[in-house]
């Protein structure tokens, strides 16, 4: 394992500049600063930050899906998050779900690309209201493929830019900074534990067992 | 016949002209393919590959039905698919019907093997899309030994199992028809075609070349390693599509509303995008030869290269201008471009002919080994 790690932060905001992207500025932030925490000065690993703006690839996505295959620009993309110890999913909440643009994303990656990734989920609104969409939405999107979720997931409503972070003022533990470094402590663990950006991919690898008769040309 | 073989291959489907608004009937569409075909034949193409699909807009559920009337209508063309669906047919099913295209088409037979990508097709003959792999190892390894042994006892997991069973006719010459294992992304077939020594064909026509450089660098890669031959004596193929005017732009305004419209990219990437990341290539003749005398660059030297004409709506008189600019501007100056330091080790393209010979080789150099060995035991 090397001592640095790499994270890619995978942005769904559509406005430029945009609240989902502040969030995950914030976010991939607090991460870094986790994984160099000073509690521990020997287990500190410094990291290096990818952002994915889906509205750059917005095109390519779409194209993706009708003719199956990702242009240069999307497959680079695909390929350094599939290499990542560590990914921060941001998408806005539209009409109660994460938006269009970000799910076609996700479809078009390989189901397995995110098995075993430790993912931070985090998601931007108009109103507090939606903040469950990160719970019933997008945990079992990322459950279902076999990512390691992070148990804190960061909501921010527009009302939380404009907060002072007092704990007090929040029922359900603390504010936006207060949740995105609780977030950030526990995606730093696992991205610190993790070896997927050293590990050497094999595209061709065969199933275990494959043979090219089957079992019942050797008769 | 040459070293490499040109041809084109037709998924058989029946799509609105989007110039136009009309749709051809089936009767009409099927008729404008056998012509088609023929066509291919006089202006001196060597290769005719129909596909094979159970649902519309396509006909063609019955390839070798169609190519036996071909072979009747053509002398020198060689007759393939495109792919025969080695999933969800019987093995013995492909055995029998190929082996008598074999004896009707004297031997100008060959065939591409694939899954299909229809998802229905495996329930509809009571298979199951997830065991699409499993099917095509286990089908092809009964395929193979139903033409090379003449009693076969053979027990498997997805068809009824067979004692003393013989297919016949009997491949013409005692020779199977050559196969190729079409694939897109599987490292499983690439895999299965290296170990049985069979083609690989890889058809590229819809991504770009990185994919198939590292696919097709596998096929050849494993190839060696099963002791058929070295890496650069693999046998490979490759899918193009071309549309070609004296003007290139002509050919990009004629092109364009049947590239926006079509079945598999319509309404995606541009033209242009499309272009410059799949091997489609719209322009002048010579901008064609230019695309395709590149591609063994990317590939290294192969051989077969078939182009996909007929398709996406386009009028047959469209698609026979198309093959008179292939056969008689195009192919004869890849030809001549693409021998040029081919490396002697470089196969020609399989043929009947080709294989009966290496057969006879085969069979004469087995008897002078044991015609050796009794020698030897009669001097002990």
């Amino acid at each position: 394992m090397t001592d640095t790690r790499t994270i890619t932060v995978v942005t769904a905001g559509l406005s430029q500049p945009s609240s989902t992207r502040l969030l995950a500025d914030r976010l991939a932030q607090a991460v870094v600063a986790r994984l160099g925490s000073v509690d521990n000065a020997a287990d500190g690993v410094s990291a290096e930050v990818h952002v994915v703006e889906l509205r750059d690839l917005a095109q390519d996505i779409t194209n993706n899906l009708l003719t199956g295959f990702a242009a240069p620009k999307l497959a680079a993309a695909i390929e350094r998050l599939t290499a990542s110890d560590g990914v921060i999913f941001v998408t806005p909440i539209f009409t109660t779900s994460y938006s269009g643009l970000f799910k076609s994303f996700i479809d078009v990656l390989d189901p397995d690309a995110l098995s075993g990734m430790p993912v931070l989920l985090a998601a931007t609104g108009g109103t507090e209201r939606h903040s469950l969409a990160l719970e019933y939405a997008m945990r079992p999107l990322f459950t279902s493929l076999h990512a390691v979720v992070a148990p804190t997931t960061v909501y921010a409503a527009s009302g939380d830019w404009g907060s002072t972070g007092d704990v007090a003022a929040y029922a359900g533990g603390g504010g936006l900074p207060e949740r995105i470094d609780r977030a950030a402590g526990e995606l730093a663990a696992l991205v610190r534990d993790s070896d997927r950006s050293s590990r050497v991919r094999d595209p061709f690898a065969l199933p275990a067992g494959f043979s090219p008769v089957g079992s019942f040309g050797a008769q | 016949m040459s070293q490499m073989q040109f041809g084109i291959f037709t998924v058989s489907d029946i799509t609105e002209d989007p110039t136009t608004g009309r749709t051809l009937s089936e009767a009409e569409k099927i008729q404008d393919t056998l012509t088609i075909a023929q066509h291919a034949e006089e202006v001196g193409l060597d290769v005719f590959a129909l596909g094979e699909h159970h649902n519309p807009p396509f006909w063609s559920s019955s390839p070798t039905t169609t190519l036996g009337y071909l072979a009747a209508k053509t002398t020198t063309l060689q007759l393939t698919t495109s792919t025969t669906l080695i999933t969800t047919n019987d093995p013995v099913k492909i055995a029998e019907d190929f082996a008598m295209l074999q004896h009707l088409a004297g031997g100008r037979v060959d065939l591409m093997l694939g899954r299909g990508n229809t998802g229905p097709v495996y329930p509809w003959f009571g298979q199951d899309i997830r065991e699409g792999i499993p099917l095509a190892i286990e089908h092809y390894a009964l395929l193979h030994r139903l033409w090379r042994e003449d009693v076969v006892d053979w027990q498997g997991q997805f068809r009824t199992p067979l004692q003393g069973f013989t297919s016949t006719p009997r491949p013409l010459d005692g020779v199977a028809p050559f196969v190729w294992h079409g694939s897109i992304r599987s490292p499983e077939i690439a895999e299965q075609a290296a170990y049985y020594g069979d083609g690989f064909f890889a058809n590229n026509i819809f991504w770009p070349a990185e994919h198939y450089q590292r696919l097709i660098g596998y096929y050849r890669q494993r190839f060696e390693h099963y002791g058929h031959g070295t890496a650069n004596q693999a046998i490979v193929g490759l899918g193009g599509q071309v549309f070609m005017r004296p003007n290139s732009q002509d050919a990009v305004d004629e092109f364009r509303p049947y590239f926006d419209n079509a079945p598999v990219y319509g309404h995606g990437p541009s033209l242009e995008d499309f272009t410059a990341q799949t091997p489609l290539t719209v322009g002048s003749p010579q901008q064609v030869i230019d695309r395709y005398a590149g591609m063994r660059d990317l590939f290294g030297d192969y051989q077969r290269q078939l182009f996909l004409m007929d398709h996406a709506g386009l009028p047959l008189k469209t698609v026979l201008e198309q093959l008179d600019i292939l056969g008689c501007e195009v192919v004869p100056v890849l030809r001549k471009e693409l021998a040029v330091n081919r490396p002697q080790e470089t196969p020609d393209a399989p043929t009947h002919e080709s294989l009966v010979a290496a057969a006879r080789e085969a069979d004469a150099a087995a008897l002078a080994e044991s015609g050796s060995e009794s020698e030897l035991a009669e001097v002990k």
